[in-house]
């Protein structure tokens, strides 16, 4: 125990003195956070769509079919009550609820305004402003044709009053600002930078000026020497998680709606993988220089594109998102996002915590037996 | 009993023989001289007798115990300076001696007279503050093994602690390993500067993986050549090994600065026939030839080339 606390006593004094590190970790993170945070520009190729068709009439079948020909809207779920649309709106199954009230029909031919209600899965802001445009235009156009029709039936004019008003709520995130979705997603993403290149530079530069294998003549065991840097550095990843949900919340005024202990339990399980795939590379890197190379192009890179940090998931091609599965960053992701902007907690996102973790230990454990005590 | 028994050990890596099937044994408390030019196979030979580095066949006993199958009691009875500079650069004196007696356990008093040890062994009482970067290479080899003997252990390895080393220092740092293998550590040290195995008890010599002579200084000078040494000093050097070179009874030639050393095929050529030689039949000015004992250096060129020459055939 001693020892393991010299070691960390050690790699934070070294940590403290190596200028270039300390940007790597603290001030890149900050900049950007900050510039990450003001830039968001996404598209939207599918809606996930659940249809609660109260009326069930002709009008409002025809009225649905709309949004299939669209193109843009996948009609996934067709329910039968509000709890199942509650259900799938927080799970994320679908990203807007149609709901055609009862007398849809009736007030469309009588030429009322016929209230349709829409509610959206509003933490991707940008998706959601993208679908409740093209509602809003698929509702127009539908109640144009119908007065268009009435005119032709009847041969004479009519107001134009019988109209279609979306009456849109969304959920999670009020103000529908993409920001307030990507956010989250750059936190996890800094947490997953930050702690991998201290992993793999750290073990990296031991080998490199020679003090590894000073330290492996030592007595020390195989365990002791990886629980002294691991521990170090997940402080040192935790204190960049709070500088980083400072910011969020004071700068960016993101409130954390759920269980922040939840989430900073989550952030330890998701620095494990960090560390494992850190120490991993360490294990297959000769110089520190082959170690930045494999960490950015290898390995960070490539998961940030397929995390669903930036680029949706689903409109990624099938064989990219089996690979998707494999990538902790998605995981933690979706737990950031529950978590922050829906309230949500492990009783809804149990998965992806035990996948978490799952990855954390079974990284962990590999690197470690890799990371041999004889080098050869 | 030997505080190292070497025997058969063998590394190879893919198809190159680093070491090869060598054997020697260390006597308890002496300081054995392990030579050889760069890339002969000492580092890798070392790395096996502390554990590091896997024999593919052969085995070895440190301190009685089996580098194969016991590396963590060989690990608990040895200290270890390698050839690179294995302390870290960006911590101070006191922090780096920190660490290392927290790794071998050491705290308390046992700590604190163990830190005035190394420090002043290495020359830094009243500098523990300073950190490593900025300390000159003689003290930092200094730092290096005090701090790599901290936990006394019975025997250490040093891989060429004064490659690199101006030579004051080299003369220091040999005065301290002396004063350990007083105290009855058990030293083995690598180096290829000869002059330093002339301090040593015992000597062996590596050629590309093979041992090829042990023994102590004064045996392996009196063993390895028979045949008698000449020294030339001479004006024009280059041109002088030239005309040497030529004759049948010329067997090894090396220079130093201006000396030539001649090892003779034929022990009734004398001074007479090195001045008839050179300055009768070609005019260059032999100012001193004599008869010497030979030096290790002219022992470890006369072994090297005769098994080098080996294994060419
Ligand atoms: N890990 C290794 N892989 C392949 N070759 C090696 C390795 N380590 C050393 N060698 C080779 O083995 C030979 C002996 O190296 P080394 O023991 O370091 O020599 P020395 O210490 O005597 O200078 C050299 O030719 C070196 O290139
Ligand atoms: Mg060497």
């Amino acid at each position: 125990m001693k020892t393991i606390f010299q070691f960390i006593i050690k790699e934070l004094l070294q940590v403290k003195r190596d200028k270039k590190m300390l940007v790597v970790i603290f001030m890149a993170p900050i900049l950007q956070l900050i510039f990450l945070g003001y830039a968001a520009n996404m598209d939207v190729n599918v809606i996930h769509t659940t249809i609660y068709d109260q009326d069930k009439t002709e009008t409002s079948r025809d009225f649905i079919k709309r949004f299939e020909q669209s193109g843009y809207f996948k009609l996934d779920y067709y329910v039968d009550n509000y709890d199942e649309v509650t259900d799938l709106l927080n799970e994320g199954k679908t990203l807007v609820a149609i709901i055609i009230p009862k007398d849809f029909e009736k007030k469309i031919n009588r030429r009322e305004t016929a209230p349709l209600q829409t509610l959206f899965e509003g933490s991707d802001g940008n998706k959601a402003s993208i679908a409740l445009g093209y509602i809003q235009g698929i509702a127009t156009k539908f109640s144009q044709g119908i007065v268009a029709e009435t005119k032709d039936k009847l041969g004479m004019k009519i107001s134009l009053s019988g109209s279609l008003i979306p009456e849109v709520r969304v959920w999670y995130n009020p103000e529908m600002k993409t920001r307030n979705y990507m956010v989250p997603g750059i936190l996890g993403l800094i947490l997953m930078i930050s702690t991998i290149s201290l992993m793999s530079m750290a073990v990296v530069r031991e080998r490199e000026i020679g003090t590894l294998e000073q330290l492996i003549v030592t007595p020390i065991k195989n365990y002791q020497l990886i629980l002294g840097k691991l521990i170090p550095f997940t402080l040192i990843g935790f204190v960049v998680l709070i500088i980083v949900m400072v910011i969020m919340t004071q700068w960016f005024g993101i409130v954390v709606r759920g269980n922040k202990l939840f989430l900073l339990f989550t952030a330890l399980l998701f620095v494990l993988s960090n560390l494992g795939i850190g120490l991993f590379i360490s294990t297959v890197s000769k110089t520190q220089q082959q170690a930045m190379m494999a960490s950015v192009f290898a390995v960070m890179m490539p998961m940030i594109y397929l995390s669903g940090f930036a680029f949706p998931i689903e409109n990624m091609p099938q064989a990219v998102q089996y690979i998707t599965y494999i990538i902790p960053l998605k995981y933690f992701i979706v737990i950031l996002r529950g978590i922050v902007l829906k309230g949500i907690g492990f009783s809804s996102l149990w998965v992806e915590t035990l996948i978490l973790f799952g990855m954390g230990v079974t990284l962990l454990v590999f690197s470690s037996l890799r990371f041999s005590k004889k080098i050869e | 009993m030997n505080a190292i028994e070497v025997n058969n050990l063998t590394k190879e890596f893919g198809k190159f023989t680093a070491v090869d099937n060598v054997n020697f044994n260390v006597k308890q408390g002496e300081i054995f001289g392990f030579l050889g030019a760069n890339g002969a196979g000492k580092s890798t030979t070392i790395r096996m007798l502390i554990g590091i580095l896997e024999p593919t066949s052969g085995d070895a006993l440190v301190s009685g115990y089996s580098i194969k199958n016991q590396s963590d009691l060989v690990k608990k009875n040895i200290g270890y300076m390698s050839q690179k500079f294995s302390l870290y650069n960006d911590l101070t004196v006191v922090e780096n001696i920190r660490f290392f007696a927290g790794i071998y356990g050491l705290d308390g008093k046992k700590y604190e007279e163990r830190k005035k040890w190394v420090l002043k062994v290495a020359n830094l009482e009243n500098m523990e503050n300073v950190m490593t970067s900025s300390l000159p290479g003689g003290i930092k080899q200094r730092l290096a093994l005090g701090t790599a003997v901290i936990h006394e252990p019975k025997i250490v390895f040093l891989d060429e602690p004064t490659s690199g080393v101006d030579p004051i220092s080299r003369r220091n740092f040999w005065d301290l390993i002396n004063e350990l293998s007083e105290g009855g550590t058990t030293i083995l040290v690598t180096t290829h500067y000869l002059d330093e195995a002339e301090f040593c008890n015992d000597i062996i010599l590596i050629n590309a993986g093979k041992l090829i002579a042990q023994g102590n200084a004064k045996a392996l000078k009196t063993n390895y050549i028979k045949n008698p040494i000449l020294e030339i000093e001479s004006d024009r050097v280059v041109d002088s090994l030239e005309i040497l070179e030529k004759e049948k009874w010329v067997g090894e030639t090396s220079i130093f600065g201006n000396y030539i050393h001649v090892i003779l095929n034929d022990s009734t050529i004398n001074e007479q026939h090195i001045y008839q030689l050179l300055q009768e039949k070609n005019g260059i000015a032999v100012k001193r030839v004599k008869k010497i004992t030979p030096t290790l250096e002219d022992v470890f060129i006369h072994l090297i080339e005769k098994d080098s020459k080996k294994n060419v055939q």
